[in-house]
């Protein structure tokens, strides 16, 4: 167990899961970096530094850099692991999946079930997503909402270190195409993970506060978010449970109707715009099996409906942002 | 085809001014006063610039997330461009944009775009407007060596062929896409074998020399503005800095990095027509005051403007909604 932060700790599960098991590779641009210049390739490790050391000690049969052709980069990944690899690919930003969604929503994820279950694709695609990075609306979406909705698809948010390692090798070892979301905000912040590999079930929220008074269910980059406006409503004396689904597909419902039932209310905090978002399918889920248990209407706080903006002051606004959270809170608290 | 006076100091004057905007965009990213990431053009003055200068307003390009010299070349304003890429009120895009979605639709300036390989497939569609609408403009595509593996960048090609529109594919091989060199990344001999292959003419251009560029993309503009199709050109250049500011660049060797910068083509410009005696240093000297004085009055103002109002934040998504 050491501090790590939830960039070390994707390249360690990264590199335990291609020590312990030689049909795990990883593809994608830069994964390696510097081919064909003047000096030694691999010191770049892709552009967020995540695969950092994997080529130098696997070579370049375990770990490929592509040209910039994502389609073929997922293409590719999903032929291997359907006949027997267990690719890692890496879409540097989610927005570039634009170019290949083709290959993850028509190919990828519907192999098993055209196929009538004969077949296995055990990939996964790495992606950073988020916004609050300056980068200006085509490097800065958070799009779990569109593979979430895609049957065959498994979604995974982690929303700090020790997650995403444990998740990370989970969705290495799992036979269906992994989507993981890793926020790029999130890539410098650490806490102690254990160095052993271990795994986080699928499915398995994490209540990541316990409460009494509201429920904040948060994804991803927003799971900080929500227990900063917890602690702030603690001084007041208003108890917030706090829960971090992991996993939108599969998605653990128990978790979240349970705290409900002890809450009365919920707000959903998801960073992205709000029709057909988490927050939507998460409140029409609450609103159905849990129907009973709310005592307020149930809140969302999203992006509003509008791309990514790129002046700082506009972005902090768009992204669900500690006074807008603070609001919904206070509006599902009060009423009556 | 012989360029007046005038027409050497335009061409001096745009590449001038993109590398004082470049240069000072590196150093005011270093200082803060940037959000986010960019990535300059140096190195590559002549090649926008080159491609660009017959071009008029009617004219459209698209461009890459390395765009600042695409726009100062199609000519854009380098205030509104200081200004978006601070992120201020009064940007280009009214700040929504920044530095790698800076456009211009009054200067046929259809965006930088940070999707590799998002601009080929647009010019196809700008160009078949100037077919259907019959008016003689062209269309250009800048794309680097990256994008010319992209797969929509191999439609883009096969597309304007088989609808014989008047899209110029400007692919600018710098020798890098992002951290991989295109020695590894482009499987064939050249990107203009490839583009010929897809049924064009194609050749390839020394992009360090803005008078070889400029011929070549006379050919490709003749062949556009006849209505005769497609046309592509690698423009083979350096990039002097890394894949964006702040990239250290490890995997080039310092001889290499300082081989890139040998290729100067500002400096080669200035020789090449103050040893011809078509202009004279107190010429190109001139321009250089007026573009610091211009550049450091950009930076001025744009440091000064204040951020986009809030309420702007929703709006412009739709133009009804």
């Amino acid at each position: 167990m050491s501090k790590k932060t939830y960039g070390q700790a994707i390249n360690e599960a990264l590199r335990g899961e291609m020590l312990r098991d030689p049909n795990v590779i990883i593809i994608g641009e830069d994964v390696a970096g510097g081919h064909g210049a003047s000096g030694e390739p691999g010191g770049v490790g892709g552009v967020f530094g995540m695969t950092a050391g994997l080529y130098k000690e696997f070579g370049p049969e375990r770990v490929l850099d592509t040209p910039i052709s994502e389609s073929a980069i997922i293409g590719a990944a999903s032929g291997a692991a359907v006949t027997g690899m267990r690719p890692v690919a890496e879409i540097m930003f989610v927005d570039f999946v634009g170019v290949c969604f083709d290959q993850i929503y028509n190919q990828a994820a519907k192999f098993r079930y055209m196929f009538g279950g004969k077949a296995k694709t055990p990939m996964v695609i790495r992606t950073a997503i988020g916004a609050g990075f300056r980068g200006g609306a085509q490097h800065s979406q958070t799009l779990h909402p569109l593979f979430t909705m895609v049957p065959g698809l498994k979604v995974v948010i982690p929303s700090n270190a020790y997650d995403a390692k444990g998740l990370l090798i989970s969705a290495i070892r799992d036979d269906d195409p992994v989507i993981f979301m890793e926020s790029k905000v999130l890539y410098g912040q650490s806490m102690e993970v254990p160095d052993e590999a271990y795994r986080i079930p699928f499915g398995e929220a994490n209540v990541v506060r316990e409460g009494k008074d509201l429920t904040f269910v948060a994804f991803g980059a927003m799971v900080p978010r929500a227990l900063a406006v917890a602690q702030t409503l603690a001084a007041e004396g208003i108890s917030c449970e706090v829960i971090d689904p992991r996993t939108t597909s599969p998605l653990d419902e128990d978790t979240i109707l349970e705290s409900v039932a002890k809450t009365g209310r919920l707000v959903i905090i998801d960073e992205s715009p709000p029709r057909c978002s988490l927050a939507a399918d998460v409140g029409a889920m609450v609103a159905d099996k849990g129907f009973r248990s709310l005592k307020a209407p149930i809140k969302a706080v999203t992006c509003p409906h509008t791309p990514v903006p790129f002046a700082p002051n506009l972005e902090d606004e768009y992204m669900p942002n500690p006074r807008r959270i603070e609001e919904a809170a206070r509006a599902v608290l009060g009423y009556r | 085809m012989q360029l007046s006076r005038d027409d050497l100091k335009r061409a001096y004057r745009s590449m001038f001014t993109i590398r004082t905007f470049e240069e000072r965009v590196d150093k005011e990213f270093a200082l803060g006063n940037i959000p986010g990431f960019a990535h300059v053009y140096l190195g590559q003055e002549a090649s926008g610039v080159g491609v660009c200068f017959d071009l008029t307003n009617d004219d459209y390009i698209g461009s890459t997330h390395r765009g600042h010299g695409h726009c100062i070349a199609k000519g854009c304003d380098v205030h509104g461009m200081m200004l978006e890429i601070m992120g201020k009120q009064g940007g280009l895009c009214g700040g929504k944009g920044g530095s790698m979605h800076i456009a211009d639709m009054t200067k046929g300036m259809l965006g930088a775009n940070a999707i590799v390989g998002g601009s080929p497939p647009i010019a196809v569609g700008a160009a078949l407007t100037q077919k259907l609408k019959k008016t003689g403009r062209v269309a250009v595509a800048f794309s680097g060596d990256g994008a010319s593996n992209q797969g929509t960048t191999f439609e883009a090609l096969n597309m304007a062929v088989v609808l014989g529109v008047p899209a110029i594919f400007a692919f600018e091989n710098n020798g890098y896409g992002e951290h991989t060199a295109s020695s590894y990344a482009v499987g064939a001999p050249s990107i203009a074998e490839r583009a010929r292959s897809f049924g064009m003419p194609a050749e390839v251009v020394d992009g360090s020399d803005f008078f070889a560029v400029h011929q070549a993309m006379g050919r490709a503009l003749e062949r556009g503005r006849a209505g005769e199709g497609p046309y592509a050109l690698e423009i083979v250049c350096s990039r002097f800095l890394g894949h964006f500011i702040g990239d250290p660049q490890a995997y080039r060797l310092p001889e290499e990095l300082a081989q890139a910068r040998g290729n100067d083509p500002i400096p080669r410009f200035r020789k090449g027509v103050t040893e011809a005696a078509l202009l004279d240093d107190a010429d190109l000297d001139a321009i250089e005051s007026e573009v610091l004085a211009e550049v450091e009055d950009a930076v001025a103002k744009a440091m000064a403007a204040p951020r986009p109002d809030i309420s702007t934040l929703e709006t412009d998504v739709y133009v009804r909604y």
